[in-house]
């Protein structure tokens, strides 16, 4: 590894010791060792284990649910439905005002995605409750269902989640997050060139090596010690208090350990009824998804589609930019809303740019509901963007490079939702790119700074 | 369900137990005997994290019936360091940044393990097919093969 101190030297207090120098992982020496404590590695007698009847239909009303067989299979100790669970519904972000809530954690006269939870079973091995699970007996009506973005908020579409009312999240802006900066049409009309294209997305799992689980004991005092992978243990504490009406200091979360996140483990789904169970039956219970749940129910990050138009000046100056994003959330909002107001901030990339619009969308449709993963919300967004400044920069023969060096964003630059620009580095960042990868640019780019008036 | 009584020595102890027929070797280990080294990743012998060693030979404890390894010689990464010492391998990936959420660690290292044991000075090519059943979805590839290239040094220098 090398360090180049010689950028900003001039405003760096040079006082490093631990950066450039190579340091031990605290959690290496159980990692080789094979100690490192899962949640899955925590074992209890008696434990029970539990698994989820789920929706075979992407779309239907629940008629009626028949758990008599499953309830007489050997092993069998207990079956939960949507009336055993206090709070049924919920919504993640609700802790911080983000609502309404939306989503069951077991369904209750209706599911809206294929792989839904209906009908939890547990049982005295895992066998026993694959075995119960399958002699449920849930009586659908098929409904129409809704896949694709643009379909879903055309009028007259099929409603996918009521608790919203329409196939979008309203925000206090309205249908959409919205960033309004300068004139975008005067931009246009300025501007030699115009570019408009469409970016878009699939769904994309995050393939955790430890699926998502938990093991819940009870402690015998009305308290509840939950060992789980989540990567949001607060997040998780509190939306289970919530869902159980149980105060959080019947409840001691243990975790921190995760075989694996990528943000695929922030959402709450396996504690709140994994500690129901336990609380039902005064036994240990595991939750632990199998491969395929893993990678057909957990929440992948969103499908997107980002639609930019860009004016463009002969000399290289972005002079309009304006952004429709759509993120598809699947069925329920999870962290959804969060990331499609992420992206309103972000699309104009980290370029200055004088008249800017965008538009963003949460869009619900009868999809596996979509969640957090690395950079959700911009990630998706700046593949789109720097495709874009790629084509721009042909559209104009420049080279692409020397296009980002015109538009980059610099200290005290304002930027389109208004907070002005401080700690800037992408010019040199690009300087020591142009060098290393030997893309070499004019003089005068590699003169410029990020934070020297003047240069 | 009957139960079948199953004896093997595992990493040098004799281990006995009973099980239902049909357990996994990796439940076996993980949920009677109590060492959860070997991890279930996929529990359809995919991603390599319940690779144990049996007679000298990697294997899938997922995939392997725990009826079926009477008699057997089993050595898990619980087992590898000696009086409290780390093996090369365990001291190679310490030093080597080749762990990061660690799941797949103790797999890797018994792939590893039976790949040093019969060929000490394995090239990278080697070590790269010895690895391949092995999922690391952090994707630290790189500082894992380095960690077995350096183990394999550390082992031949021992030696000599």
């Amino acid at each position: 590894m090398e360090l180049r101190k010689d950028y900003f030297a001039d405003v760096r207090k040079d006082g490093l010791h631990e950066i450039g120098q190579p340091r031990p992982r605290l959690d290496s020496p159980g990692h080789v060792t094979g100690k490192t404590a899962y949640f899955a590695d925590r074992n209890f007698p008696g434990m029970l284990h539990l698994k989820m009847v789920r929706s075979p239909h992407h779309h239907a009303r629940i008629r009626s649910i028949d758990t008599s067989e499953a309830e007489k299979h050997p092993g069998v100790v207990r079956v939960l439905t949507a009336r055993d669970v206090p709070h049924n519904v919920y919504t993640i972000l609700i802790l911080i005002q983000i609502g309404p809530e939306d989503e069951t954690v077991l369904a209750d006269g209706k599911v809206r995605w294929k792989g839904e939870a209906v009908v939890a079973v547990l049982a005295e091995t895992e066998r026993a409750a694959q075995e119960a699970a399958a002699k449920v007996k849930v009586d659908y009506e098929v409904l129409p269902a809704v896949f694709d973005m643009e379909e879903a908020v055309k009028p007259g579409a099929p409603l996918v989640n009521e608790y919203h009312g329409q196939n979008y999240y309203l925000y206090d802006s309205g249908e959409c997050r919205k960033v309004r900066f300068g004139d975008v049409e005067a931009g246009f009309a300025q501007a030699d060139h115009i570019l408009e294209q469409s970016y878009q997305s699939s769904p994309i799992e995050h393939a955790p090596t430890e699926t998502t689980g938990c093991v819940v004991a009870p402690e015998g005092n009305d308290r509840f010690t939950c060992y789980t992978n989540t990567q949001a243990m607060f997040f998780t504490l509190d939306n289970t208090s919530i869902i159980l009406q149980m105060p959080g200091s019947k409840l001691h979360f243990v975790g921190g350990t995760v075989g694996g996140g990528f943000g695929g483990k922030v959402d709450v789904i396996v504690e709140p009824i994994a500690i129901l169970g336990a609380k039902l039956t005064g036994r240990p219970v595991s939750f632990v998804y199998s491969r395929e749940e893993e990678m057909q129910i957990s929440s992948p990050r969103a499908a997107e589609k980002v639609v930019i138009k860009d004016g463009v000046m002969r000399d290289g100056r972005i002079v309009a930019r304006k952004v429709t994003g759509y993120t598809d959330a699947g069925a329920y909002s999870r962290h959804s809303p969060y990331g499609a107001q992420k992206g309103a901030a972000h699309y104009p990339g980290p370029y200055t740019i004088p008249n800017v619009w965008i538009d963003t969308y949460c869009v619900y449709t009868n999809r596996t509901p979509s969640s957090a993963m690395r950079g959700f919300g911009v990630t998706i967004g700046d593949f789109a963007l720097e495709v874009q400044m790629d084509k721009l920069a042909r559209l104009i023969g420049m080279d692409p490079l020397e296009f980002r060096f015109v538009n980059a964003y610099r200290d005290g630059d304002m930027k389109a939702h208004r907070q002005p620009t401080e700690g800037a580095a992408l010019i040199e960042c690009m300087q020591e790119a142009s060098r290393a990868a030997n893309w070499p640019v004019a003089e005068k780019y590699m003169a410029m700074s990020s934070y020297r008036k003047g240069a | 369900m009957a139960k079948v009584p199953v004896e093997f020595t595992l990493n040098g102890l004799e281990t006995a137990e009973f099980v239902e027929s049909g357990t996994t070797l990796l439940n076996a280990l993980r949920d009677k005997i109590g060492d959860t080294s070997p991890k279930g990743g996929c529990h359809q012998g995919t991603c390599g994290a319940c690779s144990v060693i049996i007679d000298g030979e990697l294997r899938l404890s997922c995939l392997t019936l725990a009826e079926t390894c009477g008699g057997a010689d089993i050595k898990t990464t619980a087992g590898l360091a000696e009086g409290g010492v780390l093996h090369p391998l365990q001291r190679a990936f310490l030093d080597a940044f080749a762990t990061q959420c660690g799941f797949c660690t103790p797999g890797m290292i018994m792939a590893a393990k039976v790949l040093l044991d019969r060929t000490p000075n394995p090239s990278r090519e080697d070590v790269v097919e010895a690895l391949s059943g092995n999922i690391c979805r952090c994707t630290g590839y790189e500082p894992i093969i380095q960690a077995v290239l350096t183990a394999a040094r550390a082992n031949s220098q021992n030696a000599a």
